[in-house]
């Protein structure tokens, strides 16, 4: 390991910038004669356009142009997809509905654009928004998932009876049922995995921008994957051919999954840009966010786990309705299902799984991808079932995990996932350590003295990462490869760009990706500079989600240095008139074999490029090499988070006092970086938990629609962290990586309530466990018990 | 934002007759209510009145058995008050639990009594207190000021000048923050003043900030948590939302009062 090298705590390259107000970010990006777009919103949830009347909008002051859906149907732009395909257990095909990037007709959700305003300022914009008249028929409205399949629902798309996209199944229903019928115990648990609202600390923002000299249209915008938004406005939405339209997503403060879709807003911005001729900026207010970044979660889950007699899980059955919202966001259909149920074997050795998945649709804002995506909805449904079932048979719930834990690999489960390499035993065994479980006894009649109920939860989680091998997510339906590209480009001064396809909105990939170069080619840190985020500069790639920037992104960086190296040898070759096998490589030094001949990298990188010690015939001139790597397995972190909580038995007050969380990443390229990405994940995981949740009134009106009542965590909520590291290689990448970004959000849940209900003696309650939601199932468990009595 | 005439008075005197000038005009004292809501497009006000360059609004001095606080006093300016701290300890507890660092320091006493917001803070120190309002044209008993959620006494172009606050004996503030505004989901001021017992319940009541009869007869006995152990109020006229149920609200009512004397009485 060098000073600046794989493994090495390395302070940030990008955060000069960003700490000093130096960041470029959307909003910040100005074009000469720039309008902005201020939309029109549906203030009710489901109904009817009657009409739209903008004569009186239009005259206002400042005014360009106001559009409607009808002018967007005129104009042939076609609609939003979903690039997922899902079968139903029947074989037919998910129903996915139109969605227009306005609507036209009707609306389905509050916060459904109907108009735009593009005016010379903002404030002209909404001054002449306010005067835009809407005619609404309203509808009933139906928000709640479970509700959604109901008879007397109201059917929100035509064609699409039952608001039901797929009834979707994986496993083996008949085995699970004999497994059940021979079962000792069976654990049995319903659950509301709550939804989520995203809130990165960067509003989502675009802007387009037309040139009538060579029809190019540029979109500067919020993406977490630039290239597949260029794509899919193309292909899809039709607004210009891929050659025609450059995506450039510049800093991005945060995504979480919300700025890997394309959305309405910068559909509307290219088109409105290209139909006025003035470049047309967008930047959404806070209480916008809330009512179009895509949520997260929302599930509705009955689960069973069926135990022989020694504690052993014989099989898992669950039965999960997923909300989606009122459209199918870009990737929606994948989590719920391809992201959800094949991660339901945990870390256990379970030898039969059956998941049934309704999707369906509600008069709510489209739910997609959030931090962990469908595989913190997995966890906490694997490990609420295993807490409790050791619970329920009186087992130690470490014990019971260890009972079941995979100890052989690789491991096929019977939910299509291939554990490669794991070591559970260990993880667990490390954070007992860390966290004093052998002291816990003493602490919790400690704090029972104070009056409080103090509870001990575990979270053993496994997530599938490294998104994803292309050629299996097409065979589950993908629309797109999950491979990653790579272009090294070593300059004649033999400094190096990296260009990569990742995309980095927080994740720290300037310093991450440096580092593997700075070890690789053994030349300093500072003479090497990452890019990605343009689709002008950087050929196409995937993107950042699903943990995959490590594992897939800088493994395709890898494999384009090796190339580069192997270049670099020839060119060595000729310079020190050796034969090319006879060149090694070390520490930025060429060296021939067995003399003392060496060339150094500044000077290899010279001549490659004046080329003056070989022929063209004999060997191309420059040095850059490119790559696409696709992985040959998804990567599979793991890990134990112990949480242990105390509860104010009179106010239901949750404090979180300890949190322990040992990780298995494989190869660390940054502990400190990792660090802080277990850091925010907790957070994000203990949000859910204890504050977060959206919530919808029977109308449809989203009644969390902003800080003042939807709770986000804050660092006073949180303990400090006590962190630990395993290590098993991942033995599907070169670099040995499995990814770090989503585990603390993936584990965090479980452990939370594992803990409160072990603290307070009842298994029935809801996240998120606020003081209210605590103190309310202590006085069912009282009363339960006093009936009892 | 609307388009707004603005004015920079710097004197109370100066603001109170541009108030009567303009009588759609809004006093503009932290803002933290205010901005928001013209942010919004939810207040529209012809014109706001700037009283931040008023410097005779603001102050703390201890007069006689009173501690008197000027109404443009931030909230971190009284919470770290050695005046207040030495004489009346129990009421630097509000602003001190009041939001964040950016609020303690821009948000007034005067702004959060005159706005009556029914989970604010300060409401529940002037109840539980006993305080006077003093506004340019006369003195307001606390337990006449606030008549309803969002609602006070103060009458057209009326403005606080100060908060009269008696020394108490004893007295402490035990608030349950709401997780996502930090405001007060129940907050309960009790205070001792020779034979004048008050429990005053911000957060709690459908409208805003009241005091607690039975909590107050029970503590005439002895001023101690013990006095109303088991005690706890009805649930009806409690608010009832997403984050807090009335019967709850009820319930933290007396948990709250509890600790708060405990605090007092330590």
């Amino acid at each position: 390991m060098t000073a600046t090298g794989i493994g090495a705590a390395v302070r940030r390259k990008e955060d000069i910038r960003f700490i000093t107000g130096k960041g470029q970010y959307t909003d910040d990006v100005v074009r000469p004669g720039e309008t902005r777009a201020v939309f029109v919103r549906s203030p009710h949830a489901h109904a009817k356009i009657k009409r739209i009347d903008t004569a009186e909008a239009a005259r206002m002051p400042g005014v360009v142009a106001i559009l409607t859906g009808a002018d967007l149907a005129n104009d042939k732009i076609g609609n939003l997809i979903c690039g997922w395909m899902i079968h139903s257990k029947d074989g037919s095909p998910m129903k996915m509905a139109p969605h227009p990037a306005i609507a036209s007709g009707k609306v389905n959700h509050v916060g459904d654009a109907v108009a735009v305003v593009i005016a010379e300022t903002r404030a002209q914009g909404r001054d002449a928004a306010d005067k835009v008249k809407v005619d609404y028929e309203e509808l009933p409205a139906v928000a709640d998932p479970a509700k959604a399949q109901a008879k007397d629902a109201p059917q929100i798309h035509a064609d699409i009876p039952n608001n039901t996209i797929y009834q979707w199944s994986l496993g083996d229903e008949k085995a699970v049922g004999d497994a059940f019928r021979g079962a000792k115990h069976v654990t049995r648990l319903d659950i509301v995995n709550n939804r989520l609202v995203p809130n990165a600390i960067e509003p989502r923002a675009a802007l387009a921008e037309y040139d009538a000299g060579t029809d190019n249209l540029t979109l500067w915008n919020t993406s977490q994957n630039p290239h597949v938004a260029r794509l899919v406005i193309s292909a899809f939405v039709g607004i210009a051919p891929e050659h025609k339209l450059r995506v450039i997503a510049p800093d991005v403060g945060g995504g979480f999954g919300s700025k890997i879709f394309i959305y309405p807003e910068e559909v509307v911005c290219l088109w409105a840009a290209r139909k006025t001729g003035r470049p047309v900026k967008w930047t959404a207010e806070r209480s916008e966010a809330f009512l179009t970044d895509a949520h997260g979660r929302d599930h509705v889950t009955h689960a069973e786990m069926a135990f022989d007699g020694d504690g052993k899980i014989l099989a898992l059955r669950a039965k999960t309705i997923a909300n989606l919202g009122a459209y199918m966001s870009t990737f929606s259909s994948s989590i719920p299902t391809y992201l959800y149920a094949t991660l339901l074997s945990g870390q256990y050795g379970i030898p039969q799984i059956y998941c049934e998945v309704d999707a369906v649709y509600t008069n709510t804002v489209p739910v997609d991808a959030y931090r962990g995506a469908g595989r913190p909805e997995a966890t906490f449904v694997v490990e609420r079932l295993v807490e409790v079932g050791a619970r329920e048979m009186g087992l130690d719930p470490a014990d019971l995990r260890k009972r079941n834990f995979i100890k052989q690999f690789p491991h096929q489960t019977p939910v299509i996932m291939a554990y490669d390499a794991g070591d559970y035993n260990a993880s667990l065994k490390k954070a007992m350590e860390l966290a004093d479980v052998k002291g816990f006894g003493k602490r919790k009649r400690d704090s029972a003295r104070h009056g409080k109920l103090r509870g001990l939860g575990y979270s053993t989680y496994i997530e599938a990462c490294g998104i994803a091998p292309s050629q299996a997510v097409g065979s589950l339906g993908a629309g797109v490869g999950l491979w990653e590209s790579a272009e090294v480009r070593v300059n004649p001064t033999g400094s190096v760009e990296v260009l990569t396809g990742s995309h980095a909105h927080g994740q720290g990939h300037e310093t991450t990706f440096a580092q593997l170069v700075s070890e690789r080619l053994g030349i300093p840190f500072e003479n090497i500079s990452v890019l990605h985020g343009d689709t002008d500069k950087v050929q196409f790639g995937m993107g950042t989600y699903g943990s995959r920037s490590g594992a897939v992104g800088m493994s395709a960086i890898a494999q384009a240095l090796d190339k580069v190296i192997a270049k670099a040898k020839k060119v060595a070759a000729f310079m020190m008139e050796a034969s090319e096998g006879d060149i090694e490589f070390k520490d930025g030094k060429f060296t021939v074999a067995g003399t003392d001949k060496s060339a150094a990298w500044d000077d290899v990188a010279l001549n490659a490029y004046i080329a003056h010690k070989f022929t063209g015939a004999e060997l191309e001139p420059g040095l850059k090499e490119t790559s696409f790597y696709d992985p040959t397995n998804f990567t599979f972190p793991a890990g134990c988070h112990i949480c242990e909580v105390e509860v104010d038995s009179e106010t239901g007050r949750t404090e979180i006092v300890n949190w322990t969380a040992v990780d298995d990443f494989g190869t660390v390229i940054n502990p400190m970086i990792v660090e802080g990405q277990v850091h925010g994940g907790i957070a994000q995981g203990v949000g859910q938990a204890l504050l977060e949740g959206a919530v919808y009134d029977k109308d449809g009106q989203l009644v969390s629609g902003s800080f003042m009542d939807y709770s986000m965590p804050r660092a006073h909520d949180l303990p400090s962290f006590k962190l630990g590291l395993t290590e098993t290689k991942s033995p599907s990448n070169p670099l040995g990586i499995k990814g770090c970004g989503e585990a603390g959000a993936i584990a965090a849940p479980a452990a939370v309530i594992n803990a409160i209900t072990d603290a307070i003696g009842t298994e029935q309650i809801s996240m998120p466990a606020t003081a209210q939601t605590v103190w309310s199932a202590l006085q069912r468990a009282n009363a339960a018990r006093q009936a009892a009595e | 934002m609307y388009s707004f005439s603005y004015f920079r008075p710097t004197t109370a005197r100066q603001a109170a007759n541009l108030l009567a000038k303009h009588p759609d005009a809004k006093l503009l004292a932290g803002g933290h209510s205010l901005i928001p809501v013209m942010k919004q497009r939810l207040a529209q006000p012809s014109a706001l009145i700037d009283l931040n360059a008023c410097e005779d609004l603001a102050g703390i001095e201890l007069k006689g058995r009173s501690i008197v606080i000027g109404a443009l006093t931030r909230h971190a300016d009284v919470a770290n008050s050695q005046v207040v701290k030495d004489a009346l300890p129990g009421l630097a507890m509000v602003p001190g639990a009041i939001g964040d660092p950016q609020v303690r320091n821009r948000g007034t006493i005067g702004g959060s009594i005159a706005n009556n917001d029914p989970n604010a803070d300060y409401p529940a120190a002037c109840l539980g207190l006993g305080a006077t309002i003093v506004t340019n044209k006369r003195r307001i008993a606390a337990d006449d000021f606030f008549t309803g959620m969002f609602s006070t006494a103060l009458e057209e172009n009326e403005i606080i000048t100060k908060v009269m606050f008696p020394i108490a004996k004893k007295a402490a503030y035990e608030k349950f923050k709401h997780p996502a505004s930090g405001f007060a989901l129940v907050g309960v001021f009790v205070s001792k003043r020779g034979s004048d017992i008050r429990v005053a319940v911000t957060g709690a009541g459908s409208n805003g900030v009241f005091r607690v009869k039975s909590f107050e007869e029970a503590l005439k006995k002895r001023f101690s948590p013990k006095s109303i152990e088991g005690m706890t109020i009805p649930a009806s006229g409690m608010n009832s939302d997403i984050h807090a149920s009335a019967e709850y609200r009820a319930h933290l009512v007396g948990v709250l009062a509890r600790r708060a004397l405990a605090k007092a009485t330590a």
